[in-house]
């Protein structure tokens, strides 16, 4: 009995000389990984910066402002409506279709706009029109479709659409 | 300060959640949508679209006429938010300070002192972090009212003010976003103080609230813990085992609260009652510290209760679980030397949730993950292994940048080839037109210069038509034949002239009005022909300088993105290499500490079993003799 009280003496200060040696090392590691860390933190702002400069030569390549169309989704304030799908067609041709996961709902919900679609139109008159899908908060199943008319000038066009259960909305930016 | 690492840091990461923009009043659409992107947790497209969107605001002429001017304020914060969320602590303190600096009202100059206070503290910088909250002062927004009092309190425990810790947790004791996190901090700070009956008083108290959110339930349990350790200090083991008692069984402490109870009661010599907790806790997963001590102590109590026989089978299960356990973590340094722990933390998949660290426990091709758990919940790590996560997606981005990059250059070159043969040919057919166009705009100019002299100095002659014109030329030359004409007939031509003339002329005054009139209707079509002409012309003009930027200009750009892009991309892999190796290093030393404790448990386990079967022996052997002597 004395024996096995003595082992667990020795094992208790084993495992005590480990707990310290691994205390150091974790010190050790600590100011490898904050080092990094803030090197990580450069390497990231060089790269934002490189992403900034890509987006401006992407959109001068590919939508010019005299053709440049993009079409933005909102949710209705305090709408229960359970948005599952949206489709945009423009002049009759559907140029976008978007499935929502319930994060990207969420991320609505909170005040997040989504960029549905971005393209290129002649400057002039067309027409959008707006498909949703979803449920209302009863269960039942909601679809409604609309129609509205925009003008194309030589600056961009952002047009926000905003989706509730009773109504869609064309906002003009 | 050994107490002060007890303290508990919430507020922050709620705090951060909070929504910076309701839909309601959205003005700016491209704010808007790094909303959406920052609410998904997609921080990197969220910055890149805020930032784009900040500078082009502050590079306009007149700012108040930009769509983000009334978000302006949101904006700034959301971006050292979004900063701090994507762990770039350096830009996100440089962006609030700017806010803070500004000329704002007292609100947003204390929400943003809050924030930076709080990016202070996250970075152990608890007498900066003091500094900013002293500058709130004013009206401080109620949303974080309760949280800069919070993180005020933590920051005087970090400096070793409890006294003054203290005063302000007392005051958030009703705070209901603090419940069971004041309390216990409350407790903390008093044991710092040194009162440490008025600490135990309060940590009962926050170790006795009825909670119900996950966050709260778990301080509730930290606390019960904390108040069980110091009962064990002033061996009050019967006060110990009631705080170890209620702990939740199902919570992030109940391993160790079931050890700690089993210590408590053989510390109070009540070895048949350290069974109990033990006995549940030998039977969890086999991997946590805590359970692998349980498989020693479980048999430890039944040879102090001399049921030697029974400890002997347990030390003997002890001892083959080490063997397993020990192949397992060799397994798993091999494992991560090989490199498959990092493959494993890149894998799509299992970044999908917040839980992906857990998950990953599932994967069957990483049994390394089993052994580090708690390594892996520890910030440092947890921020080594995110940094390696957003490594690889950078990575991934640049990768993905340089096939774009080719193909806009493949795209600018088509373009070139579709307009360089054609634009030379249009331009010369367009500088023609273009002669002509103005050569009949100058005419429709004098013929409006010349109407509107009519309208001051009529002239009926000039608005003659082609026919008149033709016949008062005939007129004209006739009279001038029989200018010096004689004899009765010349004067009775000249006498028909004159009629012919008078006739003409008679026409011309009295239809003037109507002539006038007509001139200018005609003028008026011509006008909103040359509108149209204009128009069409301007359209030209547009679709002419649009076909040339299509394809000129970009190549400088495309040339310093692909540098840029190829030196990011360097030290990106030169980073992630660092960033994975120190990973791999403290895991696997994380293991081999694992796996030394395993082998001095091995070494007990192997020497306790012999013990325990000698003795079981000895124990039969006794009781032989006396039973065969009946």
């Amino acid at each position: 009995m004395r024996t096995l009280k003595k082992f667990w003496i020795v094992m208790a200060m084993a495992l005590g000389v480990l707990a310290s040696a691994t205390a150091i090392a974790d010190a050790s590691y600590r100011e490898q990984m904050k080092g990094l860390d803030e090197q990580v933190q450069e390497v990231k702002s060089d790269v934002l910066g490189i992403a900034a400069e890509l987006a401006r030569l992407e959109e001068r390549l590919l939508y010019p402002s005299n053709t440049h169309l993009a079409v933005f989704i909102a949710l209705a304030e305090r709408d229960t409506l359970r948005l599952d799908a949206v489709q945009i067609q423009i002049d009759g041709q559907a140029v976008a279709h978007s499935i929502y996961s319930f994060k990207e709902l969420e991320a609505l919900q909170k005040g997040g706009v989504q960029r549905i679609y971005t393209g290129n139109v002649p400057t002039g008159e067309h027409q959008i029109e707006v498909t949703i899908a979803g449920k209302l908060d009863t269960g039942k199943e909601y679809t409604r479709t609309e129609r509205f008319a925009f003008t194309k000038g030589i600056e961009p066009k952002l047009l926000g659409v905003t989706l509730g259960s009773s109504e869609l909305q064309l906002g003009d930016w | 300060m050994p107490r002060a690492t007890y303290i508990v840091g919430l507020g922050l990461a709620s705090a951060l959640a909070a929504a910076p923009c309701a839909g309601k009043d959205l003005r700016d659409l491209y704010f808007g949508e790094a909303l959406y992107d920052a609410n998904q947790g997609h921080y990197f497209e969220a910055l890149g679209r805020l930032d784009a969107e900040l500078a082009l605001h502050n590079g306009v002429d007149e700012p108040q006429r930009d769509s983000l001017h009334f978000h302006i304020g949101e904006a700034e914060f959301s971006v050292g938010d979004f900063e701090l969320y994507y762990r770039m602590h350096l830009r996100a303190g440089r962006a609030i300070k700017a806010v803070l600096e500004g000329a704002v009202d007292d609100a947003v100059r204390n929400e943003a002192a809050y924030r930076l206070a709080r990016i202070h503290f996250q970075k152990d910088q608890a007498a900066d972090a003091l500094v900013a909250l002293d500058r709130i002062s004013g009206k401080v927004p109620v949303a974080i009212r309760d949280d800069v009092e919070f993180l005020r309190a933590n920051v005087y425990m970090a400096l070793g003010r409890p006294a003054e810790a203290a005063a302000v947790l007392k005051r958030l004791q009703g705070a209901q976003s603090l419940t069971g996190f004041a309390a216990y901090n409350l407790g903390i700070a008093m044991l710092q103080e040194g009162h440490e009956q008025d600490a135990i008083a309060q940590l009962d108290r926050a170790g006795q609230l009825s909670v119900k959110d996950t966050g709260p339930l778990a301080i509730r349990d930290k606390s019960n813990m904390l108040l069980g350790k110091l009962a064990l200090e002033s061996t009050d083991f019967a006060r110990a085992q009631q705080f170890f008692d209620r702990v939740r069984i199902d919570g992030p402490f109940s391993n160790q609260a079931l050890l700690s109870a089993g210590w408590a009661d053989v510390s109070a010599q009540n070895f048949e009652r350290a069974v109990v907790p033990w006995s549940i806790l030998a039977k969890r997963e086999v991997t946590d510290a805590a359970v692998q001590e349980s498989l020693l102590a479980l048999p430890y109590a039944y040879s102090k209760l001399n049921v030697h026989g029974r400890a002997a089978v347990l030390y003997g299960d002890a001892l083959k679980s080490f063997g397993e356990e020990l192949t397992k973590v060799d397994a798993s340094i091999k494992s991560i030397a090989e490199g498959r722990f990092l493959k494993a933390l890149v894998r799509e998949e299992i970044q999908q949730d917040k839980g992906w660290a857990i998950r990953l426990r599932t994967l069957p091709d990483a049994p390394e993950t089993f052994y580090l758990m708690q390594l892996m919940a520890s910030n440092d790590f947890q921020t080594a292994l995110q940094n390696y996560l957003d490594l690889e997606e950078l990575r991934k981005k640049m990768a993905g940048w340089q096939k774009s990059l080719d193909a806009y250059e493949d795209m600018i070159r088509l373009r070139k080839q579709n307009y360089d043969p054609l634009l030379p040919g249009i331009d010369a057919q367009f500088r023609e037109l273009d002669a002509q166009i103005r050569l009949r705009m100058e005419q429709r100019n004098h013929l409006q210069q010349r109407l509107h002299h009519l309208l001051i100095e009529p002239r009926p002659d000039l608005l003659a038509d082609a026919d008149e014109r033709i016949v008062l030329e005939s007129i004209r030359a006739v009279e001038e034949k029989l200018q010096h004409a004689k004899g009765p007939e010349a004067a009775q031509l000249q006498q028909r002239v004159r009629r012919l003339k008078g006739v003409l002329t008679w026409t011309l005054y009295t239809t003037y009005p109507e002539r006038l009139t007509k001139a200018h209707e005609h003028l008026n079509a011509l006008n909103a022909d040359v509108a149209l002409l204009q128009k069409q012309y301007q359209q030209f003009v547009r679709s002419r300088q649009a076909a040339a930027h299509s394809y000129l200009g970009y190549d400088d750009t495309i040339d310093r993105l692909r540098t840029r892009a190829a030196e990011a991309l360097e030290n990106v892999n030169q980073l992630m290499a660092k960033q994975g190796h120190l990973i791999e290093t403290v895991a696997i030393d994380e293991l081999k500490s694992r796996r030394v404790r395993l082998e001095v448990y091995q070494t007990q386990a192997r020497y306790a079993v012999a013990d325990s079967y000698d003795r079981a022996a000895k124990a039969q052997g006794n009781a032989a003799p006396a039973g065969g002597g009946q």
